[in-house]
């Protein structure tokens, strides 16, 4: 694996249409030169941004992913989508925490119509940034076995983490510092730790479990657990008959 | 660029790849559609410029070629790929072909989309009775449309009814008796005095508003709709306004003058602060007309009672445009201009002297560098320009944006200057950002004439890419709903319960609700998660052939 001078990230951008796409375009028409690491999507709007686009892209080997929406108040649509680009980007990188993947690999910028060269500085910044943190899972010390299981069981989460959204996060503040205050805050910290993170532990096991039947210390030495936290997941995961515990050999198998 | 055609034709579903030196000719464009008829092709990837702009010229081509014109995808290899990275050639042209493939793969998942005719009522409605309201409703109706104005006031005229003159001598009053004759007389031109709006549904062509006027209820059908909804003045808190009479504001002053009241006209001296209430805090933009405003009422002033001293306080003297003159012969004429900077502004306390009560004003000159102290008998502030309510509730009413000063949000401020992104609904006048007189008649017109190119359709087309729901999948969770503020989306009842539906006349294709949705059971159409997916997954070459996470969660 390449790091440090070598090392070339890949970078997948998901552009709206109205102003961060038009602002790379004006980058171009005026021959602002900048890293040529970034494979640009279009999308209408920041808003549209799945969750699930960001966690594949990862899956995928992508070592960085970039958003770029309006400035805020200024989206092209009555929804400001971007605000809620906001909310998304912000759970998304909780969610990349707690697989141990670095939430500084997914940036959300805004840039306009206007600002080519920011748009130019800004894909040069991430990748500078990108380029010191090395290959996804490098500098978090993750195998990149572990690190698809974990990218897999995040995915899995995302319909839920949606509904968790829906029914606990939605907010709508004014600006980017209330929103960075909000979600990093001990109420939102709990709610997510509470609802989202014992299911995300299951999800991981049972992705493991899926290549095998697995003991409890294996499974603590794979997911570096405290050996009291895997017996409580697996006590959850026999309750809710999602596994069965072999007797004899002292290992769980898939239900 | 040879490179990337053949590396194009080895990928997959790739028939037929050609290099092209002006695609966009028409020359060219023939050659692609006969192209698709001859080799039977049934998708198009361009790899050229920003589908921002060539995006519909090459679905029209494919409309020629005989397919359905969304069966075309764009790989923008210019503005973000050679353009940008022409000193590394090497990095640039695998960047090429990482683009192409990503079109490629997003273009196998493209579905054929229909657009739809939406007929259009041809009546327009036009909410405020002010200047720019007048103009456009004449506007429309000297075109021949129907027009209903609504009026909240009992009578029309709007803010204009308080300016006597424009700075450049045109006769406001004059002009808005004669409109106001004119708009009463028109045929065409429907006016409802003591308005308010209740209700407002449908969409571009077709909008019902419910209203309520002089008491009795009316249901508009019409399929445009101008906001001349107008602002109002500040109403000062600094300077002693409101707690001695001898503050006023311009719009006052001019009302004192235009009757030649004593109150003013005994004054021996007059000062004038600008930016009242502008430009600070809160309010962080320029009101615009107050400088021409201070210097006319200056002039006036001068004209009626030559050795009056007039003192003008400003931060910024602007006098937009040929305007400058007027500010110059106010100068000639002994108005006394001093400027002050925010952090150090004048200070007025109400003083008696020699039994002669005064307003004492304490400001420090720049160019003296010292506190002058100016004793007046009249006050005048010229207060900020701000949005009215009424421009909030019908921004809320008719579901379009308001800027962060809370004015009227136009959809482009150079290519679109009096639409909104909302499709039927127009603006003009002060609602949508501080203007003088001829400004807003200008951009009246403008407005009456853009909602007459919409009027004089029969019917409009409606974009095929919005979203559409798989009752299957919908969970009723809401979240859909609750995320459309264009209130598209609604639960209707089906025989498997209640479900979410999608009335695609009012869906503007964000695709909110489809990031929203935990079931995928909403997609926005042409972009939804499996055209965005093939567009991931063939990003990184290396990637393409390994299952991928989507497959494997489902």
């Amino acid at each position: 694996m390449a790091s440090g001078h070598d090392f070339d990230p890949k970078i997948l951008g998901f552009l709206c249409n109205w102003c961060c796409y038009a602002g790379a375009d004006l980058a171009g028409v005026s021959r602002y030169q900048y890293a040529p690491n970034i494979r640009i999507i279009r999308l209408m709007c920041s808003g549209r941004v799945d969750p699930a686009f960001v966690i594949r892209a990862f899956f995928n080997g992508h070592d960085g992913v970039f958003i770029g929406g309006c400035w805020l108040g200024e989206c092209h649509y009555v929804t400001e989508g971007n605000y809620d680009a906001m909310s998304m980007m912000h759970l998304t990188k909780k969610l990349l925490k707690y697989i141990g993947v670095n939430p500084n690999r997914l940036r959300l910028e805004w840039v306009s119509a206007s600002e080519g060269i920011r748009f130019a500085e800004v894909m040069n910044s991430f990748t500078d940034e990108l380029k010191s943190m090395g290959h996804i899972g490098e500098s978090e010390g993750q195998d990149q076995h572990m690190l698809k299981i974990k990218l897999e069981a995040a995915g899995k989460m995302i319909p839920y983490l949606k509904l968790v959204e829906r029914e606990k996060l939605r907010v709508r503040f004014k600006t980017e510092e209330e929103y960075d205050e909000y979600f990093n805050s001990e109420d939102v910290n709990h709610v997510f730790h509470e609802l989202i993170a014992d299911k995300l532990v299951m999800s991981e096991i049972l992705l493991l479990m899926a290549r095998g039947a697995l003991s409890n210390g294996e499974i603590s030495e794979a997911l570096a657990l405290s050996p009291s936290d895997v017996s409580k997941h697996m006590g959850n995961c026999l309750s809710e008959g999602l596994v069965r515990y072999d007797p004899a050999k002292k290992n769980y198998v898939l239900a | 660029m040879p490179s990337v055609v053949d590396y194009s034709k080895g990928l997959k579903n790739v028939v037929h790849a050609e290099a092209s030196l002006f695609a966009c000719s028409t020359d060219t464009a023939k050659e692609i559609s006969n192209t698709i008829r001859k080799k039977g092709l049934n998708r198009v990837v361009v790899a050229a410029c920003t589908p921002r702009t060539h995006e519909p010229l090459f679905r029209d081509t494919l409309r020629e070629g005989g397919i359905n014109q969304y069966f075309y995808d764009m790989a923008n290899i210019r503005e973000h790929c050679s353009w940008v990275h022409s000193k590394e050639k090497d990095s640039a042209t695998l960047k090429a072909k990482d683009l192409v493939r990503m079109s490629v793969a997003r273009s196998s998942q493209l579905e054929p989309l229909k657009e739809f005719d939406l007929p259009v009522d041809k009546r327009a409605v036009v909410v405020g009775g002010g200047l720019a309201g007048m103009t456009s409703a004449l506007g429309l109706a000297r075109q021949g449309f129907e027009v209903s104005l609504l009026e909240k006031k009992p009578e029309l005229g709007g803010m204009a009814r308080r300016v006597r003159r424009t700075l450049e001598g045109m006769d406001i009053q004059a002009h808005l008796d004669e409109m106001i004759q004119k708009i009463y007389h028109h045929p065409l031109i429907h006016v409802f005095h003591d308005t308010t709006i209740t209700e407002v549904s449908g969409y571009v062509g077709n909008f019902v508003t419910r209203l309520m006027s002089e008491g009795r209820h009316f249901e508009l059908h019409h399929g445009a709709v101008i906001l001349a909804t107008g602002a109002d003045e500040y109403k000062p808190t600094e300077y002693l306004y409101g707690r001695d009479e001898r503050v006023v504001t311009q719009l006052e002053l001019e009302d004192f003058l235009d009757k030649e009241d004593k109150r003013v006209m005994d004054s021996q001296s007059l000062v004038m602060i600008q930016c009242v209430g502008s430009r600070q805090e809160g309010r962080n933009y320029c009101s615009r007309v107050c400088c021409g405003q201070a210097v006319k009422n200056a002039l006036r002033l001068k004209e009626l009672k030559p050795e009056m001293e007039i003192y003008i306080l400003y931060r910024d003297m602007r006098t937009y445009g040929f305007r400058e003159d007027f500010y110059r012969e106010a100068a000639s004429k002994d108005v006394k201009f001093i400027r002050w900077e925010p952090e150090h502004g004048p200070q007025v306390e109400s003083v008696e002297e020699d039994g002669r009560g005064l307003l004492r004003i304490r400001v420090p000159d720049q160019v003296l560098g010292k506190e002058l102290e100016i004793d007046a008998d009249t006050l005048v502030l010229s207060a900020a320009v701000v949005p009215s309510a009424s421009s909030k509730e019908m921004a809320k009413l008719f579901k379009v944006s308001l800027n962060p000063d809370g004015f009227l949000q136009e959809a482009h401020v150079k290519l679109r200057p009096v639409d909104f992104s909302a499709e039927g609904v127009f603006l003009c006048g002060i609602n949508h950002y501080p203007k003088h007189v001829t400004e807003t008649i200008s951009q009246a017109l403008g407005a009456a004439g853009r909602a007459a190119s919409l009027l004089s359709h029969d019917t409009i087309t409606a974009s095929g890419s919005v979203c559409e729901v798989d009752e299957d999948e919908c969970i009723s969770c809401g979240a859909c709903i609750s995320a459309c503020t264009y209130g598209a989306i609604e639960f209707y009842d089906t025989a498997k319960g209640k479900k979410a539906k999608v009335n695609p006349v009012l869906c503007k294709g964000d695709g909110l609700c489809n990031a929203k949705c935990p079931t995928s059971a909403i997609s926005l159409k042409h972009y939804t998660d499996d055209e965005v997916f093939y567009q991931i997954d063939s990003a990184l070459e290396a990637s393409m052939d390994e299952p991928a996470l989507g497959e494997v969660n489902r």
